[in-house]
């Protein structure tokens, strides 16, 4: 019975690394954000979300409990699920409105009048870009602008990139060029090359600034002492 | 003042606070709001060296003497600059307003420049109490906070025909320097509290106008460097930049750092210390000493010389307000640097 509770906890676990901050491009599972991951005998699973503030941007958290409930939903053999953000101002109408399977409109009635699916575009294009200066760090001097993904020594920053690309339509193949212009799928020529890197350098910056300043303020709310300090470099 | 190595540097504090969130100063009703938002703040100051943490009770409400001593007898502070944030729903007397900066500015000659603020949503009655308070107060600046909801508005945009009657008149009475608040904020539910598109269309049609963008758009610092190429009067407010990144995450804060000079150049940054969230002491210092380190990944980006410092922490807001700096805190040779940038921004 212990190791069947232990193997759907690890399950639930799991699917809840599949689970990232739309704006930060992490798992919740990295980045601190699962206070409680719990599954009873009965395959009953209780999981608790906490975020680096009170007042962190309540549409990326309800993107985050609205994922973080499909996610563990999928896992089979679950008899229930309680999955509940907590410690933030908005909790009760995001915890109330992903229990219900209520959109984003519905669960901010007269707050809110756009479902985030924009939003969450905008930010995979942004970890596509983000991802290109990943890549292009361990080219050693090989020009970006002339290679395939293909022709890209193969690594987790690559899969990674590739699994963005596909997210949002975009070839992602062996044989698709590496720089591509995320908005429209177009290669990046040559003389274009250079600001869109330079660009591509600067988004990386912002999110991993961004994911630093959030990894430490849930450190500092929940006094937390373990740290991968600047570990997402 | 603050002297090192035989270098002197005239600092501009170009983002302070002089607030009270104290538990008597909360509206009623909104008591778990007033006191979220100052734990918020708190949790900032956790980003900052440990021997510089306040209790939350000190945080909460500071005394003048306090902030007096942070700032000018150890801050190495010779000019502060106001920031005001109301707050009024839920601080009865507002959390930090224009009318208490101004008060103890006029106790203290000398060492305070007052910045109001304006929405402009209050209409043609919040326009004629702006012009009041700016004439009182002499401001040569304003904080906005487009993000801030109003009854049933969710925000508003720089962009929008009324706040462009409150622009107008700010460069009628010579407000020239509008910091616009855009990063970690309250409301920001499906309108994009932190897009500068709406900066950016104002500083094209107010040229007279400085755009002094507060947090450098944090956390999408890619897209405000992106427009500030654009805009020869946008420039980058430090506040929370150097408090939050320099000692918590000195890896990231050289990688902004260098994005800065990269995309918007030295004259462009301007120094806030966000007194009482950081005191000004160990961030002036920490950013004197401090350089872009040997790091394969920061390879793009040159070291900071001391004039370049200089610039940062103090000459480049005396320049945009108007500020007397002694002669011998000038530079010998200045000269106006374009960022490197690349080409066809």
């Amino acid at each position: 019975m212990t190791t069947l509770v232990t193997g759907a906890r690890a399950a639930v676990w799991a699917a809840l690394g599949t689970v990232r901050d739309p704006e930060l491009d992490e798992p919740l599972t990295d980045l601190g954000f699962v206070a409680r991951c719990e599954v009873s005998a009965a395959g009953h699973a209780v999981i608790r979300l906490r975020l680096p503030t009170y007042f962190c941007a309540p549409n990326f958290a309800f993107l985050m409990v609205a994922d973080a409930y499909d996610a563990v939903a999928g896992v089979p053999g679950l008899t229930g699920l309680d999955i509940r953000l907590e410690d933030h101002f908005a909790a009760d109408v995001i915890n109330r409105g992903v229990a219900a399977r209520q959109g984003f409109v519905a669960s901010f009635e007269g707050e809110a009048v756009d479902e985030l699916d924009t939003l969450r575009g905008d930010f995979v294009r942004k970890a596509v870009l983000a991802g290109t200066d990943r890549v292009c760090r361990s080219l050693a001097g090989r020009d970006p602008a002339a290679l395939t993904l293909g022709e890209v020594p193969p690594g987790p920053d690559l899969d990674r990139l590739r699994a963005r690309r596909r997210e949002l339509g975009l070839p992602a193949g062996d044989g698709d060029p590496l720089l591509l212009d995320p908005a429209t799928g177009a290669a990046v020529t040559p003389a274009e090359a250079k600001r869109h890197l330079a660009f591509a350098r600067l988004t990386r910056t912002s999110m991993e600034a961004n994911s630093g300043v959030c990894r430490g303020m849930l450190r500092v709310r929940y006094a937390l002492t373990s740290d991968d300090e600047e570990g997402t470099g | 003042m603050y002297e090192k190595d035989g270098e002197k540097y005239f600092v501009v504090d170009g983002h302070t606070h002089f607030w009270d969130a104290s538990p008597e100063n909360w509206v009623e009703g909104q008591e778990e709001y007033a006191k979220g938002w100052i734990e918020c703040f708190h949790a900032y100051q956790g980003l900052g060296p440990k021997e510089t943490h306040w209790p939350i009770d000190r945080f909460q409400k500071y005394s003048e003497e306090l902030m007096m001593h942070d700032l000018f007898e150890v801050g190495h502070v010779d000019k502060a600059i106001f920031q005001p944030t109301n707050l009024r729903q839920w601080y009865k007397n507002g959390f930090n307003t224009t009318e208490a900066d101004g008060a103890l500015a006029a106790k203290h000659p000398g060492r305070f420049l007052v910045n109001t603020t304006f929405d402009p949503r209050e209409g043609d009655a919040g326009l004629k109490a702006f012009e009041e308070r700016v004439k009182r107060y002499h401001c040569k600046g304003v904080k906005l906070y487009t993000a801030e909801w109003r009854e049933d508005s969710r925000g508003w945009s720089l962009k929008d025909p009324e706040a462009a009657r409150y622009l107008e008149k700010c460069e009628e009475l010579g407000v020239t320097n509008v910091h616009v608040h855009k990063g970690p904020t309250i409301w920001p539910l499906d309108k994009d509290a932190f897009d500068v598109s709406d900066v950016d269309q104002v500083a094209t049609s107010f040229q007279g106008l400085n755009f002094i963008v507060e947090h450098v758009g944090l956390p999408r610092i890619e897209d405000f460097c992106f427009m500030a190429t654009q805009e020869r009067n946008v420039y980058a407010g430090l506040a929370v930049v150097v408090g939050g990144l320099m000692h918590a995450r000195p890896k990231f804060f050289a990688k902004v750092m260098g994005e800065l000079m990269f995309w918007l150049g030295e004259d462009k940054l301007v120094f806030g210390a966000d007194y009482a969230i950081w005191e000004p002491k160990w961030q002036v210092e920490g950013f004197v000493d401090w350089n872009m380190p040997a790091d394969d990944e920061l390879s793009d980006f040159p070291p900071l010389t001391v004039d370049q410092k200089k610039k940062i922490l103090g000459l480049n807001a005396a320049r945009l307000y108007g500020i007397d700096v002694p002669e011998e805190l000038r530079l010998k040779d200045p000269e106006r640097v374009e960022p490197v940038g690349v080409p066809n921004p």
